[in-house]
């Protein structure tokens, strides 16, 4: 023991720091090192996996702080490459611009919220959005508590409601699109941050209705019914929308699909190995990101993303606003516009 | 009528007793049947991957080898020195008595404010990053009020006769405590180390804090270097929505329950060892 604990102090001693913004010391390899959203992991955990097969000179890590957690390392210097489900915010950039990091933002998939019930509940064969935020309202909590305070026609028993943790992009999103603002609902429903929890909650309840990712409805089809949404709005298709990759891709699953991002310094991107996976990642993304069980955006607007990386465009075309019901062709005309 | 009460007090404790061990077999029996399928050596010579069958705990197991073991380092002589302070030095003194209460009530601070601290202390002030160095010693610091109090409690149990015979010889307090006191009380020391250290093995909110990462196609291979330990990566698993990862996570919990009990089985030997050693 003690000869250990010598050597380790020892270590310890002389260690120092090493470069925060991470270049590897061991032989001859480089880091790159992403983190940020659990929602993003999926996708750039795979693009790891992959780019590191045919790059074994390049290491990737991933972690997962949150997209808050990860802008803010982002914007300290700590990660090349932030993972964000959402797009970052006023004071993120601000915080960024302060320590004199610039980024380059780049789409990189889509993500949909999944509206389901029990297969047993064959009543519920839609919802608009409006029953949906008399569903979900603050001022349904305790006051909404069966289907047909809904709607008249469905039966007049219990609703069971069940829903992504309050800590999670996913809730976020779903408030801010049905309710207009982040983190405004009833308190008084299953929330679970483990969306598997969820999935088994409504297979086992025939009162049941919840929202979940949309990669987490694709696994578990079998067990949960898929409710079509109504926006109640005509340009992007009429009537109740069921989601699917098509759907959302198209756009016409609104609102409840959102693109999700990878933000890269701008510094960092002039690293040879750094530029290198970020290729690799726009190039490989489409396959990837369908096997994890998200929507690609097609090779039309990769080719876009692509080139805006390419041309190194910094800043942010979504900050500040609101991504519920941004479609594909007005990511399109965002790139374009640059 | 007192005979009564006592089979009565005795059936209850034993009742007691099953339900503890029942509740513990029934974990054991469900994570080995879910997970024992996907236990292989590839199990545990894989890297993380988002196939299920492809992935493993190579990384993640390392890892937390690696933390554990400095965790240990840093949190033993820093405990058994404060302890010693404590109990042989200062234990009449107001200050002491005052650092004591604090020990106690660190022992209750929910695992995050250390991570928290951890992320502020050591991460950033001290500029380590988020390496395995980071890591082990915001557990260190977890670590430290249990290593304290069940040192002091060990140090308590040596016979005031040792100590008074060592001084009849001419001792100094130091030689004293440095060749007498501190091998007698040695396999209480170990085993309060070995109970801080379970605990510290399955940590995950403090590391997360800090900056441990999810994916990492690397053991570490030093010090300095990026980690990630088991309880991360199976809770990253037990998050997918492919039910072929549930049983990866059943199978590195048993990972971790196997590496967990050889940890215990080590420092039961050592102490064993020790013990006789003590009594000559």
């Amino acid at each position: 023991m003690a000869p250990f604990l010598v050597l380790v102090f020892m270590l310890a001693a002389c260690g120092g720091s090493s470069d925060s913004s991470g270049t590897a010391p061991a032989g001859g390899t480089t880091l790159v090192t992403l983190d940020g959203s659990s929602t993003v992991f999926p996708i750039s955990e795979a693009v790891a996996e992959e780019f590191q097969k045919v790059n074994k000179d390049i290491n990737v890590t991933v972690g997962i702080s949150g997209t808050g957690g990860g802008f803010q390392k982002f914007c300290r210097g700590e990660i090349h490459i932030s993972d964000a489900s959402r797009p970052i915010s006023a004071t993120e950039v601000e915080a960024c611009a302060k320590a004199g990091i610039e980024f380059i933002e780049l789409p990189v998939a889509y993500d949909g919220i999944a509206i389901a019930v029990n297969p047993k509940a064959e009543w519920a064969d839609k919802i608009t959005v409006a029953e949906l935020k008399k569903l979900f309202a603050p001022e349904a909590q305790g006051q909404v508590k069966k289907w047909n305070q809904v709607r008249a026609s469905w039966p007049d028993k219990e609703i069971h409601l069940f829903g992504a943790g309050v800590d999670s992009g996913t809730y976020d999103y779903f408030t801010e699109a049905i309710m207009g603002k982040a983190k405004a609902s009833r308190g008084d429903f299953t929330s679970s941050e483990d969306d598997n929890v969820l999935v088994q909650g409504i297979s086992n309840d025939e009162l049941a209705l919840g929202f979940l990712p949309f990669a987490y409805y694709e696994e578990n089809a079998a067990r949960l019914k898929l409710v079509p949404v109504d926006d109640e709005k005509a340009d992007n298709g009429a009537g109740p929308i069921l989601a699917s990759p098509e759907s959302i891709k198209t756009g016409t699953y609104q609102p409840l699909s959102r693109p999700v991002f990878i933000y890269v310094s701008r510094k960092a991107a002039d690293r040879p190995d750094v530029q290198r996976f970020v290729e690799f990642y726009l190039k490989n993304a489409e396959t990837l990101v369908r096997e994890v069980n998200y929507v690609g955006l097609g090779p039309e607007i990769y080719g876009m993303v692509t080139d805006r990386f390419t041309k190194r465009h910094t800043g942010s075309v979504f900050s500040g606003q609101n991504t519920v019901g941004v479609t594909i062709d007005q990511l399109l005309s965002k790139e374009r516009a640059q | 009528m007192r005979k009564h009460a006592d089979a009565i007090f005795e059936f209850v404790s034993l009742g007691a007793l099953l339900v503890a061990l029942a509740a513990l077999a029934a974990l054991v029996f469900d994570i080995v049947s879910d997970g024992a399928g996907r236990f292989s050596v590839q199990f545990l010579t894989n890297i993380a991957s988002r196939n299920a069958e492809q992935a493993g705990v190579y990384h993640a197991l390392m890892g937390s080898i690696w933390v554990i073991a400095l965790t240990g380092a840093l949190a033993l002589p820093i405990g058994v020195a404060a302890a010693i302070y404590l109990e042989e030095y200062g234990s009449r003194s107001r200050t002491a008595r005052f650092i004591e209460l604090n020990i106690s009530n660190l022992a209750a601070v929910p695992s995050i404010i250390y991570g928290l601290l951890g992320l502020g202390l050591f991460v950033r002030l001290m500029g380590m990053g988020q390496s395995v160095m980071a890591g082990a010693a915001t557990l260190a610091l977890l670590a430290l009020p249990v290593v304290i109090m069940s040192t002091r409690e060990a140090l308590r149990t040596v016979p005031s006769s040792i100590r008074e015979g060592s001084y009849a010889l001419g001792a100094t307090k130091w030689q004293t405590i440095w060749n007498q006191v501190l091998p007698m009380a040695l396999p209480g020391v170990l085993t309060g180390l070995i109970l801080a250290l379970s605990r510290a093995i399955g940590e995950t909110a403090p590391l997360i804090t800090i900056g441990a990462l999810t994916y990492i196609p690397f053991a570490p291979d030093g010090v300095w270097s990026k980690f990630t330990v088991l309880p991360i990566q199976v809770f990253n698993w037990v998050s997918r929505p492919q039910p072929e990862f549930k049983a990866n996570a059943a199978a590195g919990i048993l990972v971790l329950m196997v590496l967990l009990l050889s940890m215990n089985a080590i420092a039961i030997v050592v102490r064993d060892r020790q013990q006789g050693r003590g009594r000559i």
